[in-house]
């Protein structure tokens, strides 16, 4: 990787020379927080829309504990799903310490509290609005899911971003569960981590640009598709 | 509905991409120091020896406290440190079986340019370490239970004293951020020659101390117990422990140079 | 309350009974106990001031809302086919023509049969060009219109509406009562509250008047309309009950 004084010619160097080097870690950064991203959404769409629909004892125990998991620091999850799957922990028989699954597991538990406590927000706040038309067509509360959840789509984009920053901005728990090791389990930001230790703090500052530039990307292509059939739709 | 399926469905394609990454060649994990891999030992090293077996060397890179924990777990399929006294133990503890040298390189103590404390001509690490305990300069500790850690922790008992005060900052990080905090403080610390040589951001640090026997630093590589951890890749992890001994090994690692200098010089027996 | 029915009971929409229906909230009344009957394919209007508890009484019959005590009890096995338009339209976040194979797809038609019929839906109620637009940005006219268009896709044997013409402009009005109309005359029961007087002579085969939570008439509208039993009734069309 090539290193200079200026981090921003150092970002603009990477991103042109096309190291393969770089572009593996930026490829693998993208992989395991997108599919972080998928899978929590996944998991915690449905949750939290249950969550917005359904009234149970402990609903206003698990919502409060959903909203201080968002603010779980992603070191702790890396540590609870290190110890998970280490070969002394319960899971440690399939080996997937130090792996990309590791990282995309402990940041599917990052992600998934952020998605879930939003999502029950929103799809809460469409219910009301929909509450009495949806039964009056005769749907029951899990039939309404699928409605509130597509109707909310524009409100639960920005969540699911919201979960992929997240994911791809932290390094705490890949660093731990993935080991940082080079070509298999190093991504951008224990990339930067790496770098700034070595004190080559032009090429951290290059990494963490490309970093911001991708992520960047990303939303903005997100926000267009958004925008433009929500404009279509009002 | 559909939409959950087709979640349902790219999380699981997901998935078996992610774990069909570790399906490829045969591979050993190496827990070790952020020394070695920071200064860019492994990355010159290994490929001579994955090209002579074709074995792929992961390493993961901690403090030599964590990395004997990722080793006791039964996390890593071998181990190369530099705490002697601590492999020893771990063998003694049952967790690896044999120990061999594989080479050493040298702490030094590091400081700002103008040497304050005036330890740049002091007569060894002992008085070194009292001049700045007396002037109470700022020192930057690693404070991570690493083995240069370690080190530093047993050289302060030899002078006699125990470091405490406002002048002694514990870190709990890794030696390149310990060593990017003292370049911001402008304070002494200590650090292995490797980290410091191949250290991009040192401002206004400088070499100051070298050269006393006692900062001499022994790496050992462990062979992991299989009794312990029956799993492990016990029979590679031995290809690379005895590779390093080899003479290919020891003079890959004495070919190894940052800036023009030689950072490790093997000493296998 | 009144004298029983003396329109004649014509049609096979089974019968809806009240028996001791009411309903509280926190200890307040908000309908006293109501027995009653709806029968025949009428169209029943809810009449009465704002507040009387006309939209409570049309939630409770469309079983929105349980009682908190007593009964509602349709004749036969099982309730019959029921839609409701409500007083501001909900529609969802799609297309026109979406939200009416919405509709149809919740009621399990097949597939292929969904947009055709959802077309012949919109141009029945005038909707034809609107088909792509998103619902929400129709005018309050067009929206009720559309709400009308998903209850007509329904084939109900009842049809709520709960004030649904007292945010439209006068051709708006026209639209749902021609729509109303409609409906009644392919046999389905109408069962409509509003406050506007003129709009119950135009529609009302018979009147349910309340008054402060409480059904204080239930006869034929021309009977309504020339004697009303109640003061209240009397007061209230006279434009001097407010409250």
């Amino acid at each position: 990787m090539p290193a200079g004084d200026n981090p921003f010619y150092t970002a603009l160097a990477l991103i042109i020379s096309m190291d393969p080097g770089l572009i593996g870690i930026v490829t693998l950064s993208l992989q395991v927080s997108l599919l972080a991203a998928l899978i929590a959404s996944g998991l915690a769409l449905p949750m939290g829309a249950a969550l917005a629909l359904w009234r149970f004892p402990g609903r206003n125990a698990l919502i409060v504990l959903l909203n201080a998991l968002m603010g779980l620091p992603p070191v702790v999850a890396g540590l609870c799903v290190y110890l998970l799957l280490s070969r002394a922990g319960p899971l440690g028989q399939f080996g997937l310490l130090f792996s990309p699954t590791a990282m995309v597991i402990a940041q599917v538990i990052l992600v998934f509290p952020i998605i879930a406590a939003l999502t029950r927000q929103q799809v809460e706040a469409l219910h009301n609005e929909y509450a009495e038309q949806l039964h009056s067509l005769g749907l029951n509360r899990l039939r309404m899911m699928p409605t509130l959840l597509w109707d909310a789509r524009f409100g639960l984009l920005t969540v699911i971003l919201a979960g992929f920053g997240r994911a791809s901005a932290e390094v705490g728990a890949v660093m731990i569960v993935g080991g940082n090791i080079d070509g298999v389990t190093r991504v951008m930001t224990t990339s930067i981590v790496l770098e700034t230790s070595k004190g080559n703090l032009p090429l951290a500052l290059g990494l963490g640009i490309v970093l911001l530039t991708l992520v960047t990307l990303i939303n903005a292509f997100a926000h267009i598709v958004g925008e433009t059939s929500k404009r279509r739709l009002g | 509905m559909k939409k959950m399926t087709i979640l349902a469905t790219v999380s699981l394609a997901g998935i078996s991409w992610s774990t069909s990454l570790l399906a490829d060649s045969d591979y050993i994990t190496l827990a070790s120091t952020t020394s070695t891999e920071n200064s860019g030992l492994f990355s010159a090293i290994i490929p001579a020896f994955t090209d002579a077996t074709g074995v792929e060397v992961r390493v993961v890179a901690v403090g030599t406290g964590q990395a004997f924990e990722i080793a006791r777990r039964g996390d890593a399929d071998s181990l190369l440190v530099h705490d002697t006294a601590g492999e020893e133990q771990f063998i003694a503890d049952g967790y690896a079986t044999e120990r061999l040298d594989i080479m050493y390189n040298d702490f030094v103590i590091v400081g700002p340019s103008d040497d304050p404390a005036g330890i740049s001509s002091s007569e060894s690490v002992k008085d070194a370490f009292t001049r700045i305990a007396e002037s109470e300069f700022p020192f930057a500790s690693r404070g991570d239970d690493s083995g240069t850690h370690r080190a530093e922790l047993r050289l302060w008992e030899d002078a006699g004293i125990t470091p405490q005060g406002e002048w002694y900052r514990e870190l709990g990080s890794g030696m390149g951020p310990t060593l990017n905090t003292a370049a911001g403080m402008n304070a002494y610390s200590f650090s292995d020659r490797a980290t410091w040589v191949a250290f991009e951001n040192p401002q206004d640090l400088t070499l100051l101390f070298e050269g006393d026997n006692v900062l001499f630093n022994q790496y050992g590589s462990l062979l992991i117990s299989a009794e312990q951890h029956p799993y492990l890749k016990h029979d590679l992890a031995a290809q690379w422990h005895h590779w390093l001994v080899s003479e290919e090994g020891q003079q890959a690692i004495a070919d190894f140079e940052v800036n023009g200098q030689q950072l490790f010089f093997p000493n296998a027996e | 309350m009144n004298a029983p029915l003396s329109v004649p009971v014509t049609s096979d929409v089974p019968a809806l009974h009240f028996k001791q229906m009411c309903f509280e909230h926190r200890g307040h009344c908000l309908l006293a106990p109501t027995t009653l009957s709806l029968s025949g394919c009428q169209r029943t209007l809810v009449m009465g001031p704002n507040g009387a508890g006309k939209s409570l009484f049309m939630r409770l019959a469309h079983g929105l809302l349980p009682p908190t005590s007593g009964h509602i009890e349709w004749e036969g096995t099982k309730p019959p086919v029921q839609a409701m338009v409500f007083q501001h339209p909900v529609l969802l976040r799609r297309t026109a023509l979406d939200n009416l194979t919405y509709t149809l797809a919740i009621q399990r038609v097949p597939y292929r049969q969904r947009k055709a019929l959802a077309l012949q839906a919109l141009e029945k109620f005038g909707l034809s060009g609107l088909a792509k637009r998103s619902a929400r940005v129709l005018s309050g006219g067009e929206q009720q219109r559309l709400t009308l268009a998903r209850a007509w896709l329904l084939k109900p044997a009842v049809l709520f509406l709960d004030e649904p013409t007292s945010a439209l402009d006068p051709a708006g009005i026209k639209a749902v009562e021609d729509a109303v109309n409609e409906f009644h005359q392919q046999g389905t029961r109408i069962i409509m509250s509003t406050h506007d007087l003129h709009q119950a002579r135009r529609l009302a085969d018979e009147v349910l008047f309340m008054y402060s939570g409480q059904v204080l008439e239930h006869t034929p509208a021309q009977h309504f309309f020339d004697t009303p039993t109640s003061v209240q009734a009397g007061a209230f069309m006279r434009g001097e009950l407010v409250w």
